[in-house]
């Protein structure tokens, strides 16, 4: 960070790089759990002028379902959601996220909540955008010890999406869907290289020079401050009053 | 049709009972699950469509549920559901994890009066993995295409609460139709609602096409409140204070009984 650049903090650096990989598309859904997500794809609306449509799980504003539940991966199974979000109890290096349990699923060592819809959109959503704000070798492992939803399937498996990125508390990954191995993109103001290796329990490819992640712009913090943060306040009151001192509407 | 008490209209629902109960979006029967722990029901098999939360956390808790299925038991901001999480570790209820659509196709094939539904995805997945009940064929209009199966689901009962009811038992769920599925699904639907509706939900056209027509419905309940600390979407929000207090009582045993003591067995807010 430089001294010209205003003060941002964690979540608003990861919110707006998101914003950047969701792209120009048409339909971003954002499931459960999913506050950074749900902060950069209303980012994203925001900065298009109501594009591209967002889908916020839980929220009675950002969502245009009138057929119950089963509409999300309805419309996901038919290609028309463009994004989604997943995230990990374990994430290991072959794009593999256990949401389930450690150890002998009979008799785990530990228990997370449970796949969720994973386990079908990861296969049909074209660009899945993985999180996980705590970056450690407990949960970036070198092999999931329950695979919720597998990074890549054998060529006959009817497969239209998958993971594209991996993004943490301290660094951005790409994927590539081929190899099934992540790619060191930057790392963020104020980690290191070193860090991220120490702290990454899988192997991933990285450039000779690795990037700082770009620090958010005046106008995103704007957007995100007093458009954002707001809207984000119906579905995660708790997130919205701590990161941007919102109190919930309701 | 409209029950006198709240117990005589969970009266169907019994020891053993495959019972179905919505997310919490959609509107959660929280005063008939304490009513339920009251009567100190057994053996549940509780199905989540597709996911629960203090719901599924108080009925485990209590040691009401046999068998679990769902893609997910979560607090959601308020963190993981403790009760949920000491069973499965302890071995103490029998999981059946699932994917949030495959329990949607499931009550879909069920109200549809099919034997099985297909669905893509879960293919390399240990979720399908541990599904024995679940099956894999190649699709007979393609070629080389894998696909799998699931099997009706048909619950004893589906639980929820809604709005508002009319004397005839038809129920307005507004925009939550996965409760129009889970009705048709299940043999029996018992409904607590905030209030009766004065007059016919049917004949009023704006009303009816989120309305549940009573054919699908056992009982109502009147149970003002009947979501609480769960959110009834658009009329009430979480009791956050309560939740929070949920949270760190439940985190041990002994504050879990006191937390029943508090809040169920004495007969607050229900």
């Amino acid at each position: 960070m430089n001294a010209a650049q205003p003060d941002f903090r964690d979540e608003e650096l990861l919110a707006a790089v998101v914003a950047d990989l969701i792209g120009d598309v048409r339909h971003v859904a954002v499931g459960n759990a999913s506050p950074i997500p749900a902060t950069a794809s209303l980012l994203a609306r925001a900065r298009g002028n109501g594009r591209p449509y967002v889908s916020l799980l839980g929220s009675q504003k950002h969502t245009f379902w009138t057929d119950g539940g089963r509409e999300l991966f309805d419309c996901a199974g038919q290609g028309r959601i463009d994004v989604f979000f997943l995230s990990g109890g374990e994430i290991d290096g072959q794009g593999n996220i256990n949401l389930v349990s450690i150890g002998d699923p009979e008799k785990p060592t530990a228990r997370f909540p449970g796949s969720f819809g994973s386990s079908y959109l990861y296969f049909v959503v074209p660009k899945v955008i993985l999180f996980r704000t705590e970056h450690s070798k407990r949960t970036l492992v070198p092999k999931v010890s329950y695979i919720s939803a597998p990074g890549g399937s054998d060529d006959n498996i009817h497969r239209t999406g998958g993971p594209i990125a991996l993004i943490t508390n301290r660094c951005l990954f790409s994927f590539d869907p081929d190899a099934r191995r992540f790619q060191l993109e930057s790392v963020h103001p104020g980690h290191t290289l070193a860090e991220v290796i120490v702290n990454t329990g899988f192997e991933f490819d990285r450039p000779l020079d690795v990037p700082v992640t770009p620090a958010p712009s005046v106008e995103t913090l704007r957007l995100l401050r007093q458009v954002v943060a707001p809207e984000l306040a119906e579905v995660y009151p708790q997130f919205a009053a701590r990161v941007f001192g919102l109190k919930a509407a309701s | 049709m409209i029950a006198r008490t709240l117990d005589d209209a969970l009266a169907p629902i019994s020891d053993g009972c495959v019972l179905a109960v919505p997310r919490e979006s959609s509107g959660v029967a929280m005063a008939a699950t304490r009513a339920l722990i009251r009567r100190g029901i057994k053996r549940l098999t509780l199905i989540a469509l597709p996911t629960s939360s203090l719901q599924a956390d108080l009925l485990i808790g209590a040691g009401c549920v046999e068998t679990l299925e769902t893609s997910a038991v979560s607090l959601g901001e308020f963190g993981a559901a403790p009760r949920f999480t000491a069973a499965v570790l302890k071995g103490s209820i029998k999981m059946r994890d699932a994917t949030c659509p495959a329990l949607h196709a499931a009550f879909q094939a069920s109200e549809k009066g099919v034997p099985f539904m297909p669905l893509r995805g879960l293919l390399g997945t240990d979720v399908l993995k541990n599904r024995p009940d679940w099956k894999v064929m190649d699709n007979p209009f393609g070629d080389d295409d894998p696909i799998v199966l699931l099997p009706a689901i048909r619950p004893d009962v589906a639980l929820f609460h809604a709005p508002m009811a009319d004397r005839d038992g038809n129920v307005w769920i507004g925009r939550q139709r996965e409760l129009i599925t889970m009705a048709h699904a299940s043999e029996r639907t018992i409904v607590t609602v905030e209030k009766l509706h004065d007059g016919n939900l049917l004949e009023d056209k704006t009303l009816a096409a989120g309305t549940l027509p009573g054919f699908y419905v056992e009982t109502v309940a009147v149970v003002e409140n009947g979501c609480w600390p769960l959110p009834l979407p658009e009329y009430y929000a979480w009791d956050v204070e309560h939740l929070k207090e949920y949270v760190k009582l439940a985190a041990t045993d002994e504050g879990f009984a006191k937390y029943l003591d508090q809040y169920v067995y004495e007969r607050r807010a229900a």
